[in-house]
């Protein structure tokens, strides 16, 4: 992989060779990868209990699995996804890996950190992993109470110690973020030049360092009430099962920002890159992403509509819940005007970006849907809502990880993957995703309950149309690890800037240099700024 | 086997809930053809035409900027003003409604009538008439939900939460746990089964309760020995129960509480927690000494005894299928 690559130069890739000098490595572009490979193992375990569900639910009559192990594997599904995959996803890999070099810095401010934190969430994982492995845990990835607390026999301490020290991995992410963009910026870097990739990055981190620590405040009394009978959410022992709900969701939702709003950056630079032109509405765009941080942690009480809350707060929680949908629009309305009058490319970032779009409007408005109270009290714990949630987190932030991988695969690698199939698979990707979700919005309005293992037989045509869905999806997910690593040998080689892209990460060879640049750049221009990146240039529009 | 895309309507609230979801599905639709279109059209109209391409920059307007946060704000604060109004209908049950009781355990309904019948699963209810459940649940959470009503409430250990909803259409009709509660989720389903009035009071007749809700509440007031103290003359070393449900019950820390199902519980099971004012707590607790079905039945007895305007005695204790 490494000598294939560079002819004399050295490159982040060769300058060490040996385990040792990945596994003690304080390069951000190598710890970027350390994750990369961490969460692809991840997603691939998450997508095999995914597909027994799928198959399981083939058949009405739960006759593949027992009901335990149903139960198991839609929650080991979720931990997985939600804890081990999305939330480390974007940020983790291509943020560690681009950030600094977007905003012309050698590293993140912490190095070291860095590195500790990709072993917090390695050794999170070998928890959940052991948990898995000893006999599954079945609370469901939300872990409502008294549930989890004093009714599950199964392995709920060793996964939420696993959560509870992955928590802490993206805390420091978070925390190493917000002081490298403030400290570590290039000479000439403004806040209002930098990519809107870092500015996304940098409302993630904010979510990260501010709501993660009340999720590692609330394991830690799951833990309590399990292990000492400490009564905080068993009414059994004087506690409050609803308050367990209030303290997830305050993590939880905002966690949803986390995984959707770095996908939104990566949407940004695919939009203009493959336009070749600036952001349409570069601050309004920007300054969404800080505006759906904050919001996004005044809105927990909408997953608890039919709790047994006060009236009063339902009303407070829904009306709140639709200014998180002003900067979402906002954002789908920039990136469509940017195409206005663009040169529009179809390279299979751009397949992607338009994916991402397309889909996180169909997530998005049926978030308005989830958000109105006389409707989300019949769809919610249906299979609506797990639609909606698919949408924005499989349609939306899936989809902005692999067209952010796709677009920087050539800086990271050096090599070209090969379009044909990637666009392909792209297209196999949506199809599979639509054929795989569309029907669980009907599934849900008709009112199949989620986290059923046994249904009623009127639901099953549309249950196996999203199995027939999950099928194709699973085949468009594996062609580009297998194109992927195919082209670390035979991909095209690069060159700095194959997509004549403006960022600064684009500037510099690749792969990179250890230092990132030879010689760190002095910015002049603002950010998609497209004059003399072209060559002979044609004007048009 | 059957197959459906829309659910039946066979609650009053159903039809609302609805119209409410038409409402969401047209702007949602007319946004993402907006958008769809939009994309699509661009893509293909300045599609690249070759590599050297450099389009003119174009970096925003405020204008635009401000039509689309303001439109899509004004339609979406007419979701949730809409979405509000039938949530409001949805939550607040008229004074007549017939009441249910629902114990929620894993994995099974346990359902009792103010006629003293009970059922597991089932429920039985008359057409065109409210009905109002008190619930609570044994164990972990639970929630009663049935789509064809557009209901959901969660039942919560240690608390009673209520719903109510008025069928408009005799039929069977699913009814699902819809929170997750361990091994057998998925089984803890039953019917709703919604009949004719004249049916109804059949099939009350039917069955041997033997005794009304009341009635029972009244058996274990005794086997308890509750009224050694509760005197109903007042000269007891606890309140008189007489007449105090739906009263307004002044607390020995100078604050007022409302002497409804959830108060009445909690002075059984808890009494410490709230002291009338002018006793003593001298009260034991009985957690642990009636279920809470048997609590259910103490609350019913309670409401039986003396007046309450509209609730209360003579609903608790109507005769079957009158109004």
């Amino acid at each position: 992989m490494t000598t294939a690559v560079a002819e004399e130069r050295e490159t982040y890739l060769n300058a060490g060779h040996g385990v040792k000098s990945w596994l003690l490595t304080k390069d951000h572009k190598r710890i970027g990868l350390l994750y990369l490979f961490t969460i692809t193992f991840f997603f691939f375990i998450g997508g095999v209990f995914a597909t027994l569900i799928r198959l399981e639910l083939l058949s009405p009559h739960g006759n593949l699995v027992s009901s335990e192990t149903y139960n198991k594997l839609f929650t080991m599904h979720g931990v997985v996804m939600v804890f081990f995959f999305l939330i480390p996803s974007i940020p983790a890999t291509l943020g560690n890996f681009f950030l600094p070099l977007m905003i012309g810095a050698r590293d993140l401010a912490f190095p070291r950190i860095n590195l500790l934190s990709w072993y917090l969430l390695v050794i999170g994982g070998l928890f959940a992993i052991f948990a898995m492995v000893a006999g599954g845990v079945d609370t469901g990835w939300t872990f409502y109470t008294p549930y989890s607390t004093s009714y599950s026999n199964t392995w709920v301490i060793a996964t939420a110690l696993g959560i509870f020290v992955a928590g802490f991995s993206s805390i420091l992410t978070g925390l190493n973020f917000i002081v490298t963009v403030h400290r570590m910026r290039c000479p000439g870097m403004t806040w209002f030049r930098m990519p809107l990739f870092v500015w996304a990055h940098y409302a993630t981190a904010l979510i990260q360092v501010l709501g993660t620590p009340v999720l590692a405040v609330t394991l830690v009394l799951v833990l309590c009430e399990r292990m000492f009978h400490i009564g905080i959410f068993d009414p059994a022992l004087g506690g409050d099962p609803v308050l367990f709900q209030h303290l997830f969701w305050f993590y939880s939702h905002p966690a949803v920002y986390i995984m959707i709003l770095p996908a939104m950056g990566v949407i940004s630079e695919l939009v203009s890159t493959f336009s070749r032109k600036a952001i349409f509405g570069y601050g309004f765009v920007a300054f969404s992403s800080v505006a759906i941080a904050v919001l996004g942690f005044l809105v927990w009480g909408h997953h608890l509509f039919v709790s047994g809350q006060s009236l009063f707060a339902g009303m407070v929680f829904s009306f709140l819940s639709y200014f998180v949908a002003i900067p979402s629009a906002i954002k789908v309305f920039n990136w469509t005007a940017t195409l206005y009058k663009g040169s529009i490319s179809y390279a299979t970032p751009m397949l992607y970006a338009f994916g991402f779009i397309g889909l996180f409007t169909i997530g998005g408005l049926t978030g308005l849907f989830v958000a109105c109270l006389g409707i989300d009290v019949h769809v919610t714990d249906t299979y609506f809502v797990v639609a909606h949630f698919h949408y924005i987190m499989v349609g939306g932030a899936i989809m902005g990880y692999l067209g952010g991988l796709h677009y920087w695969w050539p800086k990271i690698t050096g090599r070209m993957y090969p379009e044909g199939w990637a666009k392909l698979s792209a297209l196999v990707i949506f199809l599979g995703f639509n054929l795989t979700f569309f029907p669980q919005f009907i599934l849900g309005y008709l009112g199949m309950p989620r986290r059923y293992h046994v249904y009623p037989d009127e639901f099953q045509v549309l249950h196996v149309l999203s199995t027939a869905g999950a099928s194709v999806l699973a085949v468009g997910y594996l062609m580009p690890l297998i194109y992927f690593m195919w082209s670390l040998k035979y991909g095209a080689i690069a060159g700095r800037n194959p997509w004549k892209a403006t960022g600064l990460e684009w500037q510099t060879e690749s792969p990179p240099p250890v230092h990132n640049f030879d010689e760190i750049p002095i910015v002049t221009r603002e950010a998609y700024d497209y004059s003399g990146t072209v060559g002979q240039e044609v004007q048009v529009g | 086997m059957s197959f459906r895309l829309f659910p039946v309507e066979a609650s009053s609230i159903s039809a609302e809930v609805d119209q409410l979801l038409f409402f969401l599905l047209a702007v949602a639709a007319f946004f993402t053809v907006v958008i769809f279109a939009a994309i699509l059209f661009f893509a293909i109209r300045y599609r690249r035409r070759s590599d050297n391409e450099l389009p003119r920059p174009i970096h925003g307007s405020i204008p635009l900027e401000i039509v689309w946060s303001v439109i899509p704000f004004g339609l979406s604060m007419v979701m949730f003003t809409w979405g509000a109004s039938v949530f409001f209908r949805e939550r607040r049950p008229p004074d007549n409604a017939l009441p249910i009781y629902v114990v929620a355990k894993q994995w099974m309904w346990k359902l009792q009538h103010p006629e003293g019948q009970r059922e597991i699963n089932e429920l039985h209810i008359p057409v065109g008439r409210p009905v109002k459940l008190t619930m609570t649940s044994e164990d972990v959470i639970h929630s009663f939900f049935v789509p064809a009503f557009r209901t959901k409430q969660d039942v919560v250990p240690g608390r009673y939460t209520t719903t109510w909803f008025t069928a408009i259409k005799p039929g069977k009709y699913h009814l699902f746990c819809a929170e997750y509660c361990g091994n057998n989720h998925s089984g803890m389903g039953g019917w709703i089964y919604v009949m004719e009035p004249q049916d109804y009071e059949a099939w009350l007749s039917g069955g041997t309760p033997g005794a009304t809700l009341a009635e029972n509440g009244q058996k274990l007031f005794e086997n308890l020995a509750c009224a050694n103290c509760h005197k109903s003359d007042g000269t007891g070393r606890c309140p008189d129960l007489t007449g105090l449900f739906g009263k307004d019950v002044k607390l020995a820390d100078g604050s007022t509480v409302k002497a409804d199902e959830g108060y009445i519980r909690e002075s059984i099971l808890r009494p410490e927690a709230k002291i009338v004012a002018g006793y003593q707590p001298s009260m034991p607790t009985f957690q642990g000494l009636v279920t809470e079905e048997g609590v259910l039945q103490l609350i019913e007895y309670v409401k039986s005894l003396g007046p309450n305007p509209g609730a209360g005695q003579a609903e608790g204790l109507a005769a079957p299928g009158s109004r």
